[in-house]
């Protein structure tokens, strides 16, 4: 399994377990009087399971397993991929961390994070599909 | 990778562009207010994440990895699997501009009765593969 894999999956398999501690955590605003800035977590939660556990997992294995594009040049562009990993994380993170702030401080700077964070998750879509599209093809046959 | 895996693995790539620049504009405007009709757009950019991307992407590569038959046709009858894929994005189509444009909400309800089709016609087509090392 190649390197970039083997950092999506592991940081799937990290955003999972924090999606669902945080998920944990929403659940107790049943029950106690949770603070503010953890109450704006909410859409947070669903995106660490959906761009951080799920769409994550995706990159990882179809950077490992799709057909190779040629010997010389198996998985595309490295560069690129490795560029989508570091945007999506990224972009994850500062969402997380600018979300309730921005929330409980509107027009300050969080929320130029937000917009940061908007514009590094995108580029990591384009990144990726960009990278992967040679790679939807038939098994290479060595021409 | 069959055809057909490449048909619904590249359309699933563009519902992964759509749902994330649609997600994006969201996410910008709630840090700099760009305009208030953004956010009829949310039940699309779940829509196209949720079915397009992850829905789509896995019924392909079901498609392309689930065990084959040693006689042709080696995928079975896979007639199913391409009606699946028509209905599918038919499907997203509906389920998806219905609510964002406030259509009548049998759009929505024709949506998800394209996407429940698709879902028992692709079932039905590779349930036959879906077998042991023996058989």
């Amino acid at each position: 399994m190649p390197l970039l894999s083997r950092w999506h999956i592991k940081s799937a398999f990290v955003y999972l377990a924090v999606a669902l501690l945080l998920g944990i955590a929403l659940s107790m605003g049943a029950i106690v009087q949770l603070p503010n800035w953890l109450a704006y977590l909410s859409p947070a939660f669903f995106h660490l399971i959906m761009v951080g556990w799920v769409t994550q997992m995706i990159f990882g294995v179809i950077f490992w397993m799709f057909p190779i594009i040629t010997r010389a040049r198996p998985r595309g562009n490295e560069s690129l991929g490795w560029a989508t990993y570091i945007l999506l994380n990224v972009g994850l993170i500062l969402r997380v961390f600018c979300e309730p702030l921005n929330a409980m401080n509107p027009l300050d700077i969080w929320g130029w994070g937000l917009v940061a964070s908007a514009l590094f998750q995108w580029l990591a879509a384009v990144f990726f599909v960009y990278n992967t599209w040679p790679r939807v093809k038939e098994r290479y046959r060595n021409e | 990778m069959p055809s057909l895996s490449q048909w619904y693995i590249k359309l699933s790539f563009g519902y992964l562009l759509m749902g994330f620049t649609f997600g994006a504009l969201l996410l910008a405007h709630k840090g700099q207010p760009l305009h208030p009709a953004l956010w009829n757009w949310l039940p699309a950019h779940i829509e196209w994440l949720l079915i397009g991307w992850v829905a789509q992407l896995t019924l392909g590569m079901a498609f392309w990895i689930l065990p084959r038959f040693w006689k042709e046709p080696r995928r079975g009858n896979t007639t199913g699997a391409y009606v699946a894929l028509v209905m599918l994005n038919a499907g997203i189509w509906l389920a998806s501009l219905g609510p964002v444009y406030h259509l009548s909400p049998w759009l929505l309800v024709a949506g998800r009765l394209l996407e429940a089709g698709a879902a028992i016609a692709f079932a039905h087509a590779v349930f036959p593969r879906v077998v042991g090392r023996d058989g």
